[in-house]
């Protein structure tokens, strides 16, 4: 539940929907904008959409991700066969932006909007606690700049609308005289469509003006995902896409999966599947400082994963969570041995005993795994009945010789990390 | 691990006494005079909207291990519900607290009620917050529920600070002050809150953004200081109604806070408030604080943490950026949250040293009585229970007929008649004699319209009462004269067979008694003339039973009979009363057939058999609306004495 970044080629239209609706109908957009994903025949999709083959085309991935013209991640005016050979040549195609790697998976294919470089603009509203903050710079495009230092910013407090009047006196000085009347009634429908549908961030950069007409070339979107009650119906059906070069394998997946199917939460991120140090950790804020105090000792490269289950989960899903770390951190053994954190602060309601029962079940199924890899089992915990609980993971030692430590509320949550990793990390 | 001695209960006659009391007590008083750094005291009542039983109960334990005197909980608010009254433990004692539909009346009747803790839904919580804008005396407005939208909540947030409110929230556990007042789940178990000396106040003053976390802090706290004075949770959205800086200047303008504890999180810059405080001197007081996140950069792709506002958007919203920062300010920084204990630990024993903090001597919390349940899950307790049945089980996983479950009764097709063989006797007996029961059933099941129950029955259909009164009312007309043969046959003739008469002793017997053999006689039917009903039983009961020595004892004495007079044959009451008999003592060892005679099985019998036609009846009347029935006078032999 946060603020979620949405694909360009969804703003868009959402916007090409929504505008005359927003701007008592003075602009209007076409909706001309084509996703392609992994799936998509891109030999029917002509037939779908004709202005495929009259049409110079734009075409770009669409995975959130920024300065694509950079990276040479940009077709511009090319006609669609063209765009096809483009499209087929860079689909599943692993690439590197930046220090990302990622697979390129999809992609927006729109219009080209021939202009000039004077008819472009910046324009960007964001979220900020007294209001929302919209952003104008009388020059936009990919060289822009540092545009929290350039900008013209104007602060609308929250609760106000903002007219186009206003935006043309406090936002457009350095905007075209005569287009600051375009502009400010542009500006005034775009505050509303973004206020009235629970964006948290929307950047046009650059947005165009051709005619009497305002075009967005380049779009990045936040919606606030808990006002899915409220604007979800107008959203329309979007989605929210992992960031570029997030690759969820199996695993994660399966435990998204388990993770939607209970009302607690389960969650695991592989970090590096080689990594010695694993943990299995309840509660969000407990799980990133057990992660943080990896980091902070110096482990960083040898985290193996970031997971946390928590809202009191019943064992069955603890089991399932357990077997399915237990499993990764057992398929490659290393020399030096393995660490495997079992943490947790010290829960409100969340029943230890209960919750530790179904991690008891997976130690043991892979018991020998376990001690054939000479893996280290430290584990921290606190909250209703965690006496019985500990005492239980504890008797695994003398059940089936793992080889375990058990600590209470008496020892620091993190204490057990230092342990473990002052007596044999490096 | 609840407490250890008990001394204090002698307050408890203070207390709100009995059954009757209610959460008020200064009904009428404004406010105490608070001074504005503090949101609570020992005394601060509290509205909670929505009915939440269980965090209600955890507040007023915590109210009872603090020795409050009043508990904190003033009324519960129920938009959905009625007004009316809930019961609660205080302690060892039950009260009552008062429940309203309208927040506006809750507060007219509690004046001095000054914090409202909403549980509303993520969709209702802002509407809850505008409804208590509404009042000026909550001054403190706390919201439960996560995923509230950013825009409204922003617009909660201008309008509470226009109208002077704390809002603390939303997406938290709330917060508590040591020994004053908790909110509502806070701070988890009571033995908890007597392990991190949450019912006592000490010298620090804390604040996160994790309610989870809190409760690890106090712990650190309550082991490296002499206790936590006030520790709120913002909660972890990107626009809580209070920040971390709100609370620490509170802490820092409490004489009675002498360190600040704080933990923030990556994302955001409500840190950077605190490092420009700590550079202007409006914070002075040492502060402890660590920021979590450090680990973000172990990731290559943006993580969203747990919490809405955990995300680093450009490096000063960095863990490390802010840790940083903030040590140059001056705060103390760990090195990692490894070391936070210590840091606070050492910053505590500094205080002591130059005499800004003196501990306070320890005493022991009140002992809190242990709740039944739990009680008799850990072993602790053991009570005689007032009730007990063996016929079926409806706990487990399935229901239970004696020894056989629910899916087990279909599978083996028992039948109604081995349904009621267990519920009855306790035993599926044989396929022969359940279907004998089933026989009998249907044999009973109706006898037409003009016999009294069925009779009944129709009358008071037709006066307009229901099915279950008006089967009551055929029902009730089952005894000596109408149904009750079959028992009567029964122990008659078991009895006299038993004492070896022979059927002429038995009937001279009866003669010389003046008493009618039960189950002889006929009005219609005769020896010529047989009921089939009767023929039908008999053969099946010749056909299937091993022995009939009561069914061939009987035909001895319907010979005799029917020699007099032709329609004194074995009547249907008779041949299933003497039937049944039969079937018992091939089943089950005399005396406890006997026995399940006595106690009223066969009466039991013909009552279910007959339920059976007599809400034929009803039906059938209902269908044919069938008016009102009024007997003719001329029916009716109206005389004088």
């Amino acid at each position: 539940m946060a603020q979620k970044a949405i694909r360009e080629a969804d703003g868009k239209r959402m916007m090409a929907r929504l505008l005359p609706e927003y701007t008592g109908c003075k602009f209007s957009m076409k909706d001309r904008y084509v996703t392609v994903g992994p799936d998509t025949d891109l030999k029917k999709l002509p037939n779908k959409y004709k202005w495929l083959l009259k049409e110079k085309l734009v075409v770009k991935p669409d995975q959130l991700l920024k300065r694509r013209g950079k990276s040479n991640l940009l077709l511009l005016n090319k006609d669609w066969k063209e765009a096809e050979k483009w499209l087929k040549a860079r689909m599943n195609k692993k690439i590197t932006v930046g220090k990302t790697t990622g697979v390129l998976t999809h992609f927006i294919v729109e219009p080209f909007i021939p202009h000039e470089q004077k008819d472009e603009y910046y324009f960007a509203i964001t979220s900020v606690l007294e209001g929302d903050m919209v952003l104008f710079y009388h020059e936009g495009g990919v060289d822009v700049g540092d545009i929290d230092a350039k900008a013209a910013k104007m602060l609308v407090p929250v609760g106000e609308m903002p007219t186009a009047a206003d935006f043309e006196k406090k936002l457009l000085g350095k905007a075209p005289k005569d287009r600051k009347k375009l502009l400010g009634a542009f500006f005034e429908g775009m505050y509303k469509f973004y206020a009235d549908l629970n964006y948290a961030y929307l950047e046009i950069n650059p947005v165009v003006v051709v005619g009497k007409n305002v075009i967005p070339l380049d779009l990045a979107a936040k919606l606030d995902d808990t006002a899915k009650f409220v604007s979800g119906k107008k959203w329309g059906d979007i989605g929210f896409p992992s960031p570029f070069g997030r690759i969820r394998t199996k695993e994660e997946e399966y435990i998204d999966m388990l993770d939607g199917k209970t009302g607690s939460s389960l969650k695991l991120t592989v970090l590096n599947p080689e990594g010695r140090i694993w943990t299995m950790v309840a509660g969000g804020g407990a799980s990133v400082i057990y992660a943080d105090t990896i980091t902070d000792l110096g482990f960083m490269e040898e985290m193996a994963n970031y997971g946390e289950y928590s809202g009191n989960p019943n064992a069955e899903f603890t089991y399932l969570y357990a077997k399915t770390i237990l499993d990764l951190m057992t398929k490659k053994p290393n020399k030096k041995g393995k660490f495997l954190i079992v943490g947790g602060g010290i829960a409100n309601f969340t029943d230890v005993a209960k919750t530790f029962t179904g991690i008891i079940k997976a130690l043991r199924e892979y018991g020998d795994k376990l001690k054939k890899q000479k893996v280290k089992i430290y584990v921290r915990r606190g909250g209703p009945n965690y006496a019985t609980g500990l005492k239980n993971i504890g008797a695994l030692k003398e059940e089936i010789g793992l080889d375990i430590e058990v600590y209470g509320p008496e020892s620091h949550m993190t204490n057990i990390v230092s342990m473990a990793l002052k007596k044999g990390g490096k | 691990m609840a407490a250890k001695k008990t001394t204090k209960r002698s307050t408890i006659a203070k207390k709100p006494a009995g059954k009757t009391t209610t959460g008020k007590t200064t009904t009428g008083k404004k406010p105490s005079g608070k001074n504005t750094y503090e949101l609570f005291d020992k005394s601060t009542q509290a509205f909670i909207y929505n009915r939440q039983v269980a965090a209600t109960q955890r507040m007023l334990d915590f109210d009872y291990v603090s020795d409050r005197k009043t508990p904190s909980v003033a009324a519960i608010i129920n938009p959905t519900g009625k007004d009316g009254l809930e019961k609660f433990f205080f302690g060892p004692q039950e009260i009552l607290i008062p429940v309203f539909k309208s927040l506006k009346d809750a507060a007219k009747k509690h004046k001095n009620v000054d914090v409202i803790i909403s549980f509303a839904s993520f969709r209702s919580a802002p509407k809850s917050v505008e409804e208590a804008f509404e009042i000026k005396q909550l001054k403190t407005i706390v919201i439960i529920a996560e995923g509230v939208p950013e825009r409204r909540m922003k617009e909660l947030i201008v309008k509470a600070k226009k109208l002077d409110r704390v809002i603390i929230g939303p997406a938290t556990v709330g917060g508590i002050q040591a020994g004053a007042f908790k909110i509502g789940n806070t701070a988890g178990t009571i033995d908890n809150i007597i392990e991190s000396k949450l019912n006592r106040p000490g010298s620090v003053g804390f604040v996160s953004k994790s309610g989870g976390l809190s409760n690890e802090a106090y712990n650190i706290i309550a082991r490296n200081t002499d206790g936590l004075y006030e520790g709120i949770a913002i909660g972890g959205d990107m626009y809580p109604g209070s920040t971390l800086m709100d609370h620490l200047i509170r802490y820092e303008k409490n004489p009675k806070v002498k360190m600040l504890v704080c933990l923030g999180e990556v994302g955001g810059v409500d840190e950077y408030n605190i490092v420009e405080a700590l550079n202007k001197k409006t914070i002075k007081k040492p502060l402890v604080m660590w920021v979590t996140g450090t680990c973000a950069k172990a990731f290559k792709t943006d993580v969203q943490f747990g919490h809405a506002g955990a995300k680093a958007d450009g490096e000063a919203e960095t863990a490390d950026a802010k840790n940083k920062a903030l040590k140059k300010a001056g705060a103390i920084v760990p090195n990692s949250f490894d070391d936070y204990a210590q840091k606070i630990g050492l910053t505590y024993k500094k205080l002591v040293k130059s005499g800004v903090i003196k501990p306070a001597p320890e005493s022991d919390a009140p002992k809190m009585p242990m709740d039944y349940a739990k009680a008799i899950k850990g072993g602790d307790i053991r009570k005689p229970s007032s009730f007990i049945a063996t016929i079926s089980d409806e706990r487990g996983e399935e229901l239970y007929y004696g020894n056989m479950s629910i899916s087990d009764v279909f599978k083996k097709d028992i039948g109604i008649g081995g349904v009621l063989s267990i519920l009855w006797f306790k035993k599926l007996m044989p396929k022969y004699a359940c279907k004998f029961i089933e026989n009998v059933l249907m044999v009973v099941a109706d006898h037409g319209p003009a016999v009294s129950g069925a009779h009944n029955t129709i009358i008071a259909t037709r006066a307009g009462k229901d099915l279950i009164s008006s089967l009551v009312s055929g029902l009730l007309c089952i005894g000596p004269r109408f149904g009750g043969a079959i028992d009567g046959a029964a122990q008659m003739f078991s009895s006299a067979y038993d004492r070896g008469l022979t059927p002429q002793e038995f009937i001279d017997e009866m003669k010389a008694k003046g008493v009618n053999i039960q189950g002889i006689g006929h009005r219609i039917k005769s020896i010529h003339n047989p009921d089939m009903r009767v023929t039908v039983i008999k053969n099946y009961v010749k056909k299937n039973f091993k022995l009939t020595p009561l069914l061939d004892y009987a035909v001895e004495v319907e010979k005799i009979t029917t020699s007099k007079r032709d329609n004194l044959i074995l009547n249907v009451d008779g041949c299933i009363g003497i039937c049944f008999a039969d079937m018992l003592r091939n089943e089950f060892p005399k005396e406890t057939a006997d026995n399940y005679i006595n106690m009223g099985a066969l009466n039991g019998l013909f009552v279910l058999g007959r339920s059976i036609g007599f809400m034929g009846h009803h039906l059938d009347q209902k269908r044919m609306k069938q008016p009102m029935y009024r007997h003719p006078w001329d029916d009716i032999l109206y005389m004088k004495d």
